[in-house]
């Protein structure tokens, strides 16, 4: 069952700072501990540093001052948690030249596991997106939707305690991201994987998160942080229940708020 | 069973289209080739110009027979310098060019020394070329091999550049080490720029065969079409010299049509180039 709390954290940000070689500031003096089964959304304007932080949690690039730590996860040689974080991209950002399977593949294949010892992992993770029809397809045979269901598999096939997503389903239609959210809400309960999720969207971290940290640009700090918990499950029925209304209505006064802070703090 | 029937019956008609298509796209440029083969006969008969200065293509056609044994053995040494200098830049220029996007410093080191190799006339360095060298086969090689070199290093050093920062970010995360990196992604990434080389430094390779020979000159058993073809303006032999050409241009196409194929053959499936567009 997911949990809160920063005794639990499986990655803790300390006064974290990210100076880019530009000037700009993206973030400030962070301060987030991610406890284990969470599921947390990043919510905020553009440029308030969201996809910054989540890049630093994935140990792509290094904060300019404050640490990233990663308390439970496996570290390699240089101290990043290589092999145990999945992330998904705002594209899809699969291989053209290979199948669905084989970018699926991708990560045990660096890992050094053949093919015929993988395949079974494979199977299972396109069948955990309903693409197990689809294995041997290449992206350019498939829908958007379904990229970034491959997208998800590649992340979840190795089993990782953390799963990174960084806006994914901006670019698709309201249809598609309304299955993709169930089916990402779905997996997080079966595999129990800790969930950070990146969107500009109220109503997408109303819908899927546990726990919803809005931050404030320019630059960029966390504005609030506050639990969102709901005693009915996340489906078709709860998106026009009072409940889904009052969270929704709950992040979007959060967002309004870190918004007119950034403006006045600009201004 | 009647969307059953309909749909076999579109998938025939696709069929049906397709071949269509294909006997349309050999055709139509036969017909094109058969139709200036007769203005040229017929330009030629009706005008009257002698055949030492424009023979038909009758006249070509009986010169490429009845000098067979001359042609054949030429044709063969230029196809052997065109084929190793191509084999030679490909090597080369893909291990060269994989070199040079390891670091930053090593391709500002070497680039422009690959670039001066590139922008200096061919022609122009033959002759050092031809002093330097212990053969004079050996000189047409390498002046062919540093014209085949540059668009496959360059095609190849973009390629390997142009790769999507997220896929490499995507490396990075899963552990990949710098070979892993290479093999499963920057490669197969660069494949359609290495491929667009390839046709060009296919062509090149057999136009500075040519162009290296003129420069260079050969006699004797080691001489290739290019020399046949000077010999030929010499002695005023013309016909010869249209069949010497056209050896040189099928020659040029077989060239075209092989690394045309070997670019489906790895693209088709995925890349945009490759595949037929459908809307």
């Amino acid at each position: 069952m997911p949990q809160d709390g920063t005794e639990n954290s499986v990655v803790r940000l300390r006064r974290v700072s990210k100076l880019f070689s530009n000037g700009t500031l993206a973030l400030d003096g962070v301060d987030l501990d991610i406890g284990a089964g969470e599921f947390v959304s990043l919510l905020g304007p553009s440029g308030c540093g969201k996809s910054t932080a989540l890049r630093l949690i994935a140990s792509l690039g290094d904060p300019t001052k404050g640490r990233v730590d990663w308390p439970k996860l496996p570290l390699d040689r240089h101290g990043k948690p290589v092999g145990s974080v999945g992330f998904i991209f705002q594209e899809p950002t699969l291989m053209p030249w290979r199948t669905a399977a084989d970018n699926v593949y991708l990560p045990l294949q660096l890992a050094g596991i053949s093919r015929a010892a993988a395949q079974q992992r494979i199977e299972a993770a396109l069948s955990q997106v309903n693409l197990a029809k689809f294995a041997g397809s290449y992206p350019r045979e498939l829908s958007g939707g379904m990229k970034m269901r491959v997208s998800i598999a590649r992340a979840l096939v190795t089993g990782p305690k953390l799963l990174l997503m960084d806006e994914p389903f901006a670019a698709l239609d309201e249809i598609s991201r309304q299955k993709l959210n169930d089916d990402v809400r779905r997996l997080w309960r079966e595999t129990g994987v800790t969930v950070v999720f990146v969107t500009h969207s109220a109503f997408e971290a109303a819908y899927l998160s546990n726990r919803v940290v809005v931050m404030s640009a320019h630059p960029g700090r966390i504005h609030s942080d506050f639990p969102l918990v709901t005693a009915r499950e996340r489906d078709a029925f709860y998106r026009t229940s009072e409940d889904y209304r009052l969270a929704c209505d709950k992040v979007s006064h959060a967002l309004h708020d870190a918004m007119a802070t950034a403006g006045g703090a600009h201004d | 069973m009647t969307d059953i029937a309909s749909d076999a019956d579109n998938k025939a008609a696709a069929r049906h289209r397709r071949i269509i298509d294909w006997a349309l796209r050999i055709a139509i440029p036969v017909g094109l080739i058969v139709v200036l083969l007769i203005v040229w006969s017929v330009g030629v008969q009706v005008s009257g110009v002698p055949h030492y200065i424009l023979p038909g293509p009758g006249a070509v056609g009986e010169s490429l027979v009845k000098d067979w044994p001359t042609l054949w053995p030429a044709l063969l040494v230029t196809l052997k310098i065109t084929l190793m200098a191509l084999g030679l830049a490909l090597v080369g220029g893909v291990a060269f060019a994989m070199l040079l996007v390891q670091s930053r410093w090593t391709e500002y080191a070497f680039y422009p020394v690959a670039v001066i190799l590139q922008v200096t006339p061919i022609v122009a360095i033959a002759p050092l070329i031809l002093i330097y060298a212990p053969s004079t086969q050996v000189a047409l090689l390498i002046c062919a091999f540093l014209v085949a070199f540059f668009p496959i290093l360059s095609n190849m050093v973009q390629g390997l550049k142009s790769v999507d920062h997220n896929l490499l970010n995507l490396m990075e995360l899963n552990g990949a080490t710098r070979w892993q990196t290479m093999r499963y992604l920057k490669i197969p990434a660069a494949m359609p720029y290495f491929l667009t080389g390839l046709r060009i430094g296919g062509g090149l390779s057999l136009i500075a065969a040519v162009v290296a020979e003129f420069a260079a000159g050969s006699a004797g058993a080691g001489s290739g079409l290019a020399f046949r073809l000077l010999e030929s303006q010499f002695r005023l032999n013309i016909p010869r010299l249209f069949a010497a050409l056209l050896l040189l241009s099928l020659l040029g196409i077989a060239i075209f049509a092989v690394t045309s194929f070997i670019s489906w053959l790895l693209l088709h499936r995925w890349h945009e180039s490759s595949v037929r567009r459908e809307n």
